[in-house]
This record gives C-alpha cells, structure tokens and sequence, in this order.
C-alpha cells in the first residue's frame, strides 16, 4: 500500500486516446498479426506501445453477442479503463492496481473448470465446451462493491441458469460453490496468506438460478482482461462485488452451505449473502451510500442493488440484519 | 539542511496535487479511478510516517551520536500534523462533502474512526504550542503536554490497523516501528541500561 511511482508517459496515451479508436486500432492490430510476421511484428511494436499501462491488454472481440437490454441499466457506463485498472483480484495483490499490474502473468488457454458434487454430468470441461453450447449476451449491471464504490459495466456472458440446466444438478444439491485457481507463479498475490486460498464463493441454488446471475467471460464485447477475472467470472449484481468470484476452475454442487473466502477472513463483516443493503452497514463503515467512479458526490444506494424486483421474492421472511 | 528537508517533506503533497492536477477525466485519473481513497491512504500513510520518524529523533540521537538532529523535530512533527490535517480535509471535503450528520455519525460509530478522531484532536494543541512563544510560556508545563505524543502515536496505529480491510502487513510494519520506539524509552526504565560513550 505503499504508493507507487507512476510515470505519466504511462497512462497520458491512454487517456489521450479514445476508447473506440484504440478497440479499432487494437483489432486491426490482431488482423494484420494474421496476416504475417512482418505485419506481426509491426503489431507487436505497436502493441508494447499501447501496453505501456498494463490496463490495456488486448482482449479478443467477442462474436455474436445477443442484447435483450431486459436487466440492462442504462446508466452512464464507467470508462473501460476505471473498469480494467481499479480491481479488488488479491491472488495478484492488495492494492487496486496491481491486478492490472500482474494478471498478464497469468495464462488464460487452455482453462478447465473441474465440475463435481451432486451433478448428473460431472468432468473437467474445457472452457469453451462449458460456454459454447449457450448463446452470449450483454449484460449492463450496476456493481457495488463492499468498500462503498460502484461502477456500471457491459458484461459479455451466459446466464448461469443455462449452464446449471445443462450439468443437471441432482436434488440434493442445495448450493453451488465456486473455486479460484491457485498457482503461485501465475498468481504472485498468492505468495502471501491474505486469504486461505483458494478464494471460494458460493450461492443458494435459486439465487445461482436468478435470471439475473451471470457466467461472465468478456466486458465492453471483449474477451475478459485478466485483472478482470478472465476467462470466466461469477456476477451476481444485487451482491457485493467480492460474491463474484473470479478465474474459476471448479464448480461444485454441494448440500452445504460453503464456507466463503471473506466470512473466514471476518465472519462478522462479510456474511455469506452479502446483499447489497443500505440499512445494513459495514462495522467499519456506512453502506448507506456510495461514490460512483467518475462521480464526486456520493449517492444513496439502493437496496438490493436496485434489483429488488428480480431478487426480493428470494429473500422473503428474512432477517436481513441476521443474514447480511 | 532545513530546506533541503523542507523540499523533502513536502514533496508527497506536491506530487500528489501534481498528479491530481493532471485529472481532467474524473474516471480515467492518475490516482486510481477512485482519487478520494487514493487521497486517504496517501495521507494517512505520510501522516503516520512522520508521527513514527518524529518519534525517532531521540533515540537516533543517541544512537548515531548526532545531538544537532533535535532541531528539525518540531518541523517533522509539524509535517505530520499537516499530512492529518489533509487526510481530515479529505474526509470532511472530498469524501462526505460537508454531510455533518454523517460524518459526526460515522466518528461516533466507528470505533476506528473515533480513534482516528482523538489522535488528531490530540494533535492540535501540541501543532499550536509549538512556536518558540508558546515554549517559553509554558516552560516546564510545555514537555510534559508533549508527551502526549505517547498517547497519540499509539492511536494513529490502532487506527490504521482498523481500518485496513484484509491485508495487516503495513500496519504490521508501523506498530513494530512504534514498539521499538517505545521500547526504547522504557527499557532504562524497566532496568535495561544502554552504554554510552
Ligand atoms: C493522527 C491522525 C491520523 C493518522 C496518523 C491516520 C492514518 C491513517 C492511515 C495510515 C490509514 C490507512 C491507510 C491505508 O489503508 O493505506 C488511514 C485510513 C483512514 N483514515 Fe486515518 N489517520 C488519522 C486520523 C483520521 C481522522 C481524524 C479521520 C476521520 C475523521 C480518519 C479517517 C480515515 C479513514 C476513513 C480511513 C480509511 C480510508 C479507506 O480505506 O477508504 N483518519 N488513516
């Protein structure tokens, strides 16, 4: 938490460059990478230019995304480069830029998420087979995260309905918990013992069935940075930001309440709900508001996240205060 | 020297505002995305860093046998209590924007704040008597309110340590630096003795 050096060069290229310039610009970098070594190399060049801030690193476009715009807020969208340099990801440390910092250490191909528990098809799933069968689409959620900031981000994802339908649960799966990977070489926030990893997060099978939950892997019509949690992230937009669990390699169907990464950390701070609640505060601190990034003032938050419609019904006769 | 020092403990402040300076896109800014908490750990940070090397004057003076470095302590302190000072505007200003049912709510409520709270109420009256007027006034009396220092220190560290959400390794670092300090000045007490030539 020291404070870092940054210098200006760094960032001023990005800043200076609009969002859709670069995305076109880095697109075509990919397209003449095709086309050969010379131009490769070229792209190569031109790529450790606009790398300069690791918050930069080329995602892949995605094809063929679908957008119902049923759930989407349509909030101002907080900057692509706020949503990829400001992350709370401590398998590559504590402070907010170091996700953006390391995460290019980690290698995102091939990805397989190990299936288990009470499941008609368990298996280790390659990536792609888990996401393919399934249409993507965009999702414009609101994300409040638990240290009181938000921000408005275009998720690229399937509903994780859809693949829960398709692994067929049995009845005796109550809940699903979810598993970040563990490798200290990929990951160099994992050399310290922040949290007892592997970072685990878990959901109520009806909240894991929520039309609203989402398997995000891409933002802004892009494959997911890494910082970001590529290339497959939980997002469950009425929850703090940490329920959404990132680089997933193992999703178990299980008939116990999980045990969370953040209620082992400070059981009476982090609950294992952890709904967005303005009544509700941090210990340490008040959840009644919250600062937008982008934004000076601070804003009320809203209960659930602003999603109640969609959420509330699952939450009906509880103490919330009991269960945050 | 003492502008060469000057020059030095100002500087974070400088680059701070130089870097702040540059923000034109409140989303796209130099310090982080979210400037205000950037602005609090900063400030925090410098602000305990000169209370501890204000704390360490003594016992450096007696161990590197440079007697003259008593001069700069008032100016380190006086560093310290801007940096709180900044880290308070912070909180006031940039964070609640004058909210006072807030803000007096959140002092009261959360314990790591009101700590906070009291090591910079503290503060103030040893800031304010530190003119060469107040010392001669106060004479004796003067020594014995700066001891408070013992008391304030000690705050700012409980403070830091609560309200760093996960990861204890900093505040680690400052409150092993504050035993030491401490420790230093209790030890002859407890019967230690340390040789001096
Ligand atoms: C002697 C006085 C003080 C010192 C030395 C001090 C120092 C610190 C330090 C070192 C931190 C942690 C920074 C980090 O996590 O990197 C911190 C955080 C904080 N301090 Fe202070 N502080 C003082 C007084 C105050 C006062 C008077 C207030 C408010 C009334 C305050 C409010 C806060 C808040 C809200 C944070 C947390 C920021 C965040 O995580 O968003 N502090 N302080």
């Amino acid at each position: 938490m020291l404070f870092k050096f940054l210098k200006s060069s760094d960032v001023k290229t990005c800043e200076i460059t609009p969002e859709k310039t670069y995305m076109n610009r880095r697109i075509f970098m990919q397209d003449s990478a095709r086309i050969g070594a010379g131009a490769a190399s070229l792209a190569a060049f031109g790529g450790g230019l606009i790398g300069a801030s690791p918050a930069m690193a080329a995602g892949r476009k995605l094809e063929n995304i679908t957008r119902s715009g049923r759930y989407d807020t349509d909030e101002r969208q907080t900057s692509y480069k706020a949503v990829t340099s400001y992350n709370n990801f401590y398998e590559f440390g504590t402070g907010k830029e170091d996700p953006a910092r390391y995460a290019h250490r980690l290698n995102v191909r091939p990805w397989t998420v190990k299936v288990d528990g009470h499941v008609d098809h368990p298996g280790d799933y390659d990536l792609d087979d888990l996401i393919r069968p399934h249409a993507l689409e965009e999702r414009i959620y609101r994300m409040r995260c638990v240290e009181a900031w938000s921000m408005v981000i275009p998720w690229v994802g399937i509903p994780l309905s859809d693949m829960i339908k398709r692994l067929s649960p049995t009845s005796k799966a109550k809940y699903i918990r979810f598993e970040t990977l563990v490798d200290k070489k990929q990951m160099p926030g994992q050399k310290r013992r922040v949290i007892d990893w592997p970072y685990a997060e878990g959901l109520r099978m009806d909240e894991a069935m929520n039309p609203l939950t989402l398997m995000a892997v891409g933002l802004y019509g892009e494959t997911l940075p890494n910082q970001n949690g590529a290339p497959l992230r939980l997002v469950v937009p009425w929850k703090y930001g940490f329920k959404g669990i990132k680089s997933i390699v193992r999703i178990s169907f299980v008939s116990r309440k999980p045990n969370t990464s953040w209620q082992g950390l400070a059981a009476h701070e982090y609950g294992f709900y952890a709904n967005v609640n303005p009544a509700v505060d941090h210990p340490r601190w008040t959840q009644a508001n919250e600062r937008r990034i982008g934004e000076f003032r601070r804003r009320d938050t809203l209960m659930f996240n602003g999603y109640g419609d969609e959420v509330a019904h699952m939450y009906a006769g509880m103490n919330l205060k009991k269960y945050y | 020297m003492r502008i060469f020092l000057h020059i030095l403990a100002i500087s974070p402040a400088l680059w701070l505002m130089w870097q702040g300076g540059l923000l034109y896109d409140f989303q796209d800014n130099m310090l982080t995305a979210n400037p205000i908490k950037y602005i609090h750990h900063y400030t925090g940070e410098w602000a305990i860093r000169f209370l501890l090397l204000g704390l360490a004057i003594t016992p450096l003076r007696q161990i590197i046998k440079w007697p003259n470095i008593i001069k700069y302590r008032r100016m380190i302190g006086l560093y310290a209590f801007f940096y709180v000072v900044l880290h308070l505007l912070n909180f006031v200003v940039l964070d609640y924007y004058f909210d006072w049912a807030t803000i007096l709510k959140e002092i009261i409520k959360r314990p790591a704040i009101t700590f906070g709270m009291a090591a910079a109420v503290l503060l103030l009256p040893l800031a304010l008597t530190s003119t060469k007027g107040w010392i001669r006034r106060l004479g004796k009396k003067w020594r014995r309110l700066h001891r408070v220092i013992y008391v304030i220190a000690p705050l700012a560290v409980i403070h830091n340590f609560m309200m760093v959400k996960a990861d204890l390794f900093v505040p680690f670092i400052h409150l092993t630096i504050l035993i030491l300090l401490l420790g230093y000045r209790l030890a002859p007490k407890l019967g230690f003795s340390y040789t001096r030539g």
